[in-house]
């Protein structure tokens, strides 16, 4: 089998799909306090890794070896460290997100042909940050998954969707979460998240 | 309803597709054995009470489970990987914890 080599080349400027309704400052209920800061984070690489049935193992060390990030072995699982995360969202697949560009080339050579895909979803996705004392309360408005710490832990990932807007959704910290949705549907979704978080008072930054 | 799904845990059936009757035994597509692909497409157990179900996670992992819900109460009595090689065993919270 021959390996496909992903060309080297100039990405174009990238342009926000929210940018027309990402308004920076306070909002909604904000006089008694901020209790959720929202932001979009635009991850230089989104990949989606999957492995042939029987080959997770090997692509989860492949993803060991060029990110460094350690996944543990457990349905959902997922690690974040500083400008690299990785999570799996279904079996034998797993997204990585590096601040970064060019992974999907870091990646050639070690995800061969016969351990899996490996898939650039970087102008394809939009990830989107909720952070704060109510992100959790504002997010289990959106989807019908335990948000708790204990059921959804730091680093973990869980697939779902909000009105037939597929999400993945990473613990990225104590009371953050990052939400990677279609970017055809992230003005949307963006708009509806601002709606749902006016009640506690919301920060664009 | 709530369904377990062996990756992603209890979800409500909405991020659900039903992919139909688990029962049912596909001839080989060069069959030219009449009742066994009548029996294929039309023949249906239509029990009042366990069900072998095919169901996929549409809007989670999207896997295709392999489900077994009881018609009347709806309680679902199992769940687990449709196709083999991927481990079905119970949900973990995983995490870097």
């Amino acid at each position: 089998m021959v390996e496909r080599q992903l060309p080297e080349r100039q990405l174009p400027e990238r342009l926000s799909p929210l940018e027309p309704v990402y308004h920076p400052g306070s909002h909604g209920n904000f006089e008694h306090g901020v209790d959720v800061i929202l932001s979009e984070t635009r991850p230089g690489s989104i990949l989606q890794l999957a492995a042939w049935p029987g080959e997770e193992k090997r692509l989860m060390s492949g993803i060991y070896k060029v990110t460094g990030l350690a996944l543990p072995d457990a349905a959902g699982g997922g690690v974040v460290n500083g400008a690299k995360a990785a999570f799996g969202f279904a079996p034998g697949k797993f997204t990585v997100v590096d601040e970064a560009e060019g992974l999907a080339s870091a990646f050639t050579g070690v995800i061969t042909p016969a351990i899996g895909t490996i898939t650039d979803l970087s102008h394809g996705r939009t990830a989107i940050r909720i952070a704060g004392p109510k992100a959790e309360w504002v997010m289990a408005k959106f989807f019908a998954v335990d948000f708790a710490l204990p059921a959804f832990p730091l680093g973990a990932g869980r697939s779902t969707n909000h009105h037939d807007v597929f999400a993945q959704i990473q613990r990225t910290g104590g009371d953050q979460f990052d939400i990677y949705v279609f970017r055809s549907f992230a003005r949307s979704f963006w708009k509806a998240l601002c709606h749902a978080s006016e009640e506690v008072g919301y920060e664009v930054h | 309803m709530l369904i377990n799904c062996p990756y992603c845990g209890p979800r409500d059936v909405i991020e659900f597709t039903y992919q139909g009757d688990g029962n049912r035994k596909r001839p080989q597509p060069a069959s030219q054995d009449l009742d066994a692909w009548n029996a294929y497409v039309y023949d249906r157990l239509n029990p009042a009470g366990d069900h072998n179900e095919i169901w996929q996670h549409s809007g989670g992992c999207r896997a295709h489970l392999r489900v077994v819900r009881n018609t009347v109460t709806h309680e679902i009595l199992s769940t687990a990987f449709a196709r083999g090689g991927h481990k079905s065993a119970g949900h973990k919270a995983g995490g870097n914890q």
